[in-house]
């Protein structure tokens, strides 16, 4: 019986190493497709699968075909390795990745170390969303490129926006408790001294990360210290149970969140009826009025029912396929010094550059807030009639943040 | 059925028994030699580490569970605390140049689990039942939890990290390829299991059984349940900790998921699905569930749902596990009876498997229109492409549900009158003999 | 401060009646088929979609009477198909069993209603608040929920103590031979009392449902801390199960609403300790370790009072 368990287990390690073609690209697409974060994981690997068709269209990269293969890894950092080495294995040299810090770290490790020890084989590591600082700074590699502004990025930005607010004079942060959260309230408090020194950070706040099904007693904290802004990285469940609770208790202060937009938060605020109450930071949003990214928006929502979560992934595959171009060659090592230190035209409008100390893309970042629309404002989120409304929008340059990385080139 | 097995003082074995006995390790070890040579690919090289590294978790488990009677819901504490403890271990190790290789830091994870088992198994065992699964459910909440507070030891969210070359190399070996992970996590698991094989033949082992089977008697004479227990619970932290560590090193990294209640429940999962009742149980488990969760995630977006569903199955058909099924059927192959069942089963199979399709077609089916409605009907879950859009899909599951199971009910039952013929025969044959 | 206590102690009465909820049908059903169902918080999201997809076709008052009755039939069928066949292999495969349900439960819920959180809102009759403390908006549908809760606690407590129907059941949780003896059918009973448990589950399902958020993993994010109240309460009490769930939802709110750490108390480490781990122990708050509180309590209790607060027998 041992004998025939053995023998199933020839069935399946082999089952995703197919034939390796030589007419495609493949992209590895590692986040979760199963359990709780699979809602996140899908709209990213359709937004991804979309984005290839794009290219695609145009003659795909050096005339391959662009291919985007799924892996689930479960939002576990060992089950994302797995994956990784089956996507190895099956010929994929790109891997790309967004969906928790920890998975971030811990892919990033593997390709460093897989690529040190398989010379010659080398994998490239796209990471779309997971912005811990670390990864760009003490724990940088070479093989290893974000996209997403880091966590201290989203900040410079957001405190730059302070700057010109005088209305904000009272801030309360409130956090997950783990690194992204705590790097967050870290970094809020050390720029607002120093920008801000007469804004009173009237509340620190670090709760359990996922696992508070009623935020009532934060609420009613932060309404005992008499803010008038909070500041929250919060995300998924997070954010939408933390403003939804803040709408019950008839808590009227500013939010500056990171992660508003995820899915379930517009449905959460437009319940809660914070009307042009929640502002948001990133890279892109909808109703910025720049046509190509509208075009892009209208044909993504005309075949999924989501709006475009990711300007960053669009950046993503599009300066790869135009590194991949510079550097005429698909393979790893190249296309990784092709991409250090190029500018590109953004998803919205405007350059970015891939910094080439540390792999870290900067680019305009836009403030918006969430509400009711004009007719400036075509795009409505999650079927709620409101949708987000431009507020502020912060140059490339005045997001560049000095780097501690010591990068090692093979 | 196993009590017996298990309890009776064996009598002295004869040397036919002997050379079974250790040809099987024998066996066993030549099979572990081989297997990369035949499969030498990285994404079967590192299957075969983690069912490796499963296998010494589950069978930890079980002196808790099989052994001794007590289901705990925390193993992965000591799995996790092991595992950190390596890591912590390897980073210290390679920056101050001692001279350990890395094949003895298993040994430290073991050691780790064995004294955070003793710290927190004194109170924790005072108790069997309800009350002990409890706790280990609320110890193991306890430690998940602090693990993302205490960052300095933890590493946060992110875990820590360690290279595994950095260490001082014997015979030249790095640790760098994962062929020579998988020799040294096969050469740990052959040590551990048969250490732990050991563990069930010494006195010890003996008194975990009758703990388990029935408490009062062992105070009766002389010893007390509480001690053995807690010495069991020991014994299960140490194997758990090398098996954490044999993670950490395959890994290079630890952290908070290996101590959470997800890694747990996949111990308990593997460990019942392969059956508590016998030793192999849970070797027999850990393949089968390692396997299953890597491969089946491939196959079908909706793999939890067959996982919950097969659990369940096997929880009310077959609750001595995968090997409890095979070892139920030894007495007939002794006698020679078997061929009175397997025509019965042959009978049986085929409206169950027809049934099960029809499940799989209609849960394939309703997964398609509520998850991707707007997709090209032509689905291809298991490789086997079908029209979901298409009436006749529809039809062909009901038909093959319902059918399946009305025809299914009707052979089980000629199935249990086989089996109760034959097991009569068998045993008339036994007593003759 | 005062504005503080009183706004945590009545957010800590809400979020416990909750627990109570849904621990009263869990304690019950514990001390008749003395298994930990794992699976209830399963037939609390099972109440919680079937609510929001009642309220959508009929709006949300026949919701708050079909949605429950169609799960606590679900959990009916559970137990008779189900439990009550797995029971003679043991505790641990029953317990298992309950287990394999949970997962294959909130898979089905996903392949149905999807993993994102779904738009289950408070009705419009009660979406007002209902009165305003300390500047504080208490939302009527909060006070409803707390209605509710007492008002189910008042009737099970009348049901079991007062009535015959709540005599039989008593006996057969004690005695179920003599009360098979008797000629009661002591399978039917289990397996209404396991009907109506699982349909209470359902009950603070639509009821939580819009106040909390209705998603695939909102039975995951309760289950631990339930059986936290049940074990603490007393294994089978009623009214340990009662104050086990206002303990616990107080213990959490107050220290949420706390601010000290062991630095606040007696000043920062001397930097020689700042980098390691004491530090991450000498800084951590009251709030921060307000979830794992609840646990510590249950780990205590079961070291020093095994049969819970009113508990009368172990396990």
């Amino acid at each position: 019986m041992r004998k025939a368990m053995l023998a199933a287990a020839i069935a399946f390690p082999l089952f995703g190493s197919a034939a390796l073609a030589e007419d495609t690209v493949k992209i590895g697409y590692i986040d979760p497709l199963s359990g709780g974060g699979a809602s996140v994981g899908e709209v990213g690997f359709k937004t991804y699968e979309f984005l290839a068709d794009e290219l695609n269209a145009k003659g795909g990269i050096l005339g391959k075909k662009v291919e985007i293969v799924p892996y689930d890894n479960k939002t576990n950092p060992q089950e994302s390795l797995i994956q990784a080495q089956k996507a190895i294995d099956s010929g994929v040299r790109f891997l790309t990745q967004g969906n928790g810090s920890a998975v971030g770290a811990a892919l990033s490790d593997f390709v460093t170390k897989y690529n040190e020890r398989n010379p010659g084989h080398e994998v490239l590591y796209f990471n779309y969303a997971a912005v811990d600082p670390v990864l760009t700074n003490e724990k940088c590699s070479f093989w290893h490129f974000r996209w997403d502004a880091n966590s201290d990025i989203k900040m410079e930005a957001l405190t730059n926006y302070i700057k010109t607010a005088p209305a904000v004079k009272k801030v309360y942060l409130i956090n997950q408790d783990y690194s992204f959260g705590e790097s967050v309230r870290t970094t809020a408090r050390k720029m607002l001294a120093a920008k801000r020194p007469d804004i009173e950070i009237v509340g620190d706040e670090k709760h359990p990360l996922l696992k508070i099904t009623d935020f009532a007693p934060y609420i009613a904290k932060i309404k005992a210290s008499g803010a008038d802004s909070v500041i929250t990285g919060n995300w998924g469940q997070d954010i939408s149970l933390l403003l939804k609770a803040a709408a019950d208790a008839g808590l009227k202060v500013n939010w500056y969140t990171y992660y508003a937009s995820g899915t379930g938060g517009p449905t959460a605020i437009k319940q809660a009826g914070l009307n042009h109450q929640v502002y948001q930071i990133a890279e892109g949003i909808p109703n910025l009025g720049y046509a190509p990214a509208d075009a892009f928006e209208k044909a993504l929502r005309a075949k999924y029912d989501f709006s475009n979560f990711y300007p960053r992934a669009a950046n993503e595959m599009r300066m790869f396929a135009a590194a991949a171009e510079k550097a005429k060659s698909l393979d790893p090592v190249k296309v990784a010094e092709a991409l250090e230190g190029m500018e590109f035209q953004v998803y919205a409008g405007g350059t970015g550059v891939m910094r080439k100390d540390d792999h870290q893309f900067f680019q305009p970042m836009y403030i918006a807030s969430f509400g009711e629309r004009t007719e400036k404002e075509p795009f409505d989120e999650e079927k709620t009639g409101w949708g987000w409304k431009l507020v502020a929008k912060i140059d490339t340059d005045q997001t560049m943040l000095p780097t501690t990385c010591k990068m090692e080139r093979p | 059925m196993s009590e017996i097995t298990l309890s009776a003082a064996p009598p002295r074995p004869s040397i036919t028994d002997n050379l079974k006995f250790y040809g099987l390790w024998i066996a066993a070890t030549l099979v572990l030699a081989v297997l990369p040579k035949i499969f030498f690919s990285g994404t079967s090289l590192s299957t075969f580490s983690l069912i490796g590294i499963s296998i010494i978790f589950s069978l930890s488990y079980n002196i808790l569970l099989g052994q001794t009677g007590m289901l705990s819901f925390g193993h992965a504490v000591y799995y996790g605390l092991g595992g950190f403890l390596a890591i912590h271990a390897i980073n210290i190790i390679g920056f101050h140049k001692w001279p350990v290789p890395l094949p003895l830091i298993p040994l430290i994870g073991g050691v780790a689990g064995l004294v955070f088992a003793m710290l927190l198994g004194w109170v924790s065992t005072k108790r069997s039942g309800t009350a002990f699964a409890m706790i280990s459910l609320g110890v193991a909440e306890l430690v998940a939890s602090s693990a993302l507070i205490l960052r300095t030891f933890f590493g946060g969210e992110a875990g820590v990290s360690a290279n595994r070359t950095k260490l001082l190399r014997l015979f030249g070996l790095s640790f760098g390829p994962q062929l020579q992970i998988y020799y040294l996590i096969a050469a740990w698991t052959l040590i551990c299991m048969i250490a732990m094989y050991a563990l069930t033949r010494t006195p010890l082992g003996r008194m975990c059984n009758a703990v388990r089977d029935n408490p009062e008697r062992v105070q009766f004479v002389g010893y007390d349940p509480h001690i053995i227990r807690y010495m069991a619970f020991c014994f299960a932290g140490f194997f758990a900790g090398i098996a954490g560590a044999l993670s950490a090193i395959n890994f290079e990294i630890a952290n908070s998921a290996y101590l959470g209640a997800v890694q747990s429940g996949t111990v308990l999962f593997a460990t019942y699905i392969g059956g508590i009742g016998f030793f192999i149980g849970p070797v027999v488990g850990a393949i089968f569930v390692t396997l299953l969760s890597l491969g089946l995630s491939d196959l079908t977006t909706v793999w939890q749902l067959y996982f919950g569903l097969f659990f369940i199955a096997v929880i009310a058909f077959a609750p001595g596990g995968i090997t409890g099924l095979f070892m139920m059927h030894r007495p007939l192959i002794r006698t020679g009876q078997l061929g009175r069942v397997l025509p019965s089963y042959l009978i049986a199979l085929v409206p169950t498997l027809a049934m099960i399709i029809g499940l799989m077609l209609a849960i394939e089916t309703t997964v398609h229109y509520t998850v991707n409605p707007d997709e090209d009907p032509h689905i291809k879950p298991f490789g086997i492409p079908f029209d979901a859009a298409s009436p006749v899909t529809w039809i062909l599951s009901a038909v093959l549900v319902i059918g399946g199971f009305l025809i299914a009910r009707r052979t089980w039952t000629r199935v249990g009158q086989a089996w109760d013929e034959a097991s009569n025969a068998s045993r008339e044959k036994a007593l003759a003999a | 401060m005062l504005e503080l206590i009183v706004i945590s102690t009545l957010n800590g009465v809400l979020f416990g009646m909750l627990l109570f909820l849904m621990a009263s049908g869990l304690t019950v059903i514990f001390s008749m088929l003395g298994v930990l169902n794992f699976a209830h918080t399963s037939f609390y999201m099972l109440g919680a979609f079937f609510g929001f997809q009642i309220s959508r076709w009929f709006g949300f008052w026949p919701a708050l009477f079909i949605a429950p009755v169609l799960a606590g039939l679900i959990g009916a069928a559970v137990e008779r198909y189900g439990l009550r066949h797995v029971h003679k292999n043991g505790h641990v495969a029953e317990l298992l069993f309950t287990f394999g349900l949970a997962f294959a439960i909130e898979e089905i819920v996903q392949i149905i209603w999807g993993k994102s959180p779904v738009d289950f809102r408070v009705p419009p009759s009660l979406d007002f608040p209902a009165f305003t403390i300390f500047s504080t908006n208490y939302p009527a549908y909060k006070m409803f929920m707390l209605l509710v809760s007492i008002g189910i606690f008042v009737v099970l407590l009348i049901t079991l103590k007062r009535t015959r129907i709540g005599m039989i059941v008593q006996a057969a949780l004690s005695h179920p031979h003599m009360v098979g003896h008797l000629g009661h059918n002591v399978g039917h009973i289990f397996m209404m009392v396991f009907g109506v448990g699982t349909a209470l589950a359902a009950v603070a399902g639509v009821i939580a449902g819009p106040a909390l958020v209705t998603q695939s993993n909102m039975a995951g994010l309760l289950g631990p801390i339930l059986f936290v109240v049940v074990v603490v309460g007393g294994l089978g009490s009623l009214p340990g199960a009662f104050i086990a769930s206002l303990l616990i939802g107080l213990l959490q709110t107050f220290a949420v609403s706390m601010n000290g750490s062991l630095a606040g108390m007696f000043g920062p480490l001397s930097p020689d300790y700042a980098s390691t781990w004491l530090s991450d122990i000498w800084n951590v708050t009251v709030a921060q370790i307000a979830p794992i509180l609840p646990y510590m309590l249950l780990v205590l209790i079961l070291a020093f009072r095994p049969m819970g607060l009113l508990g009368t027998r172990e396990s």
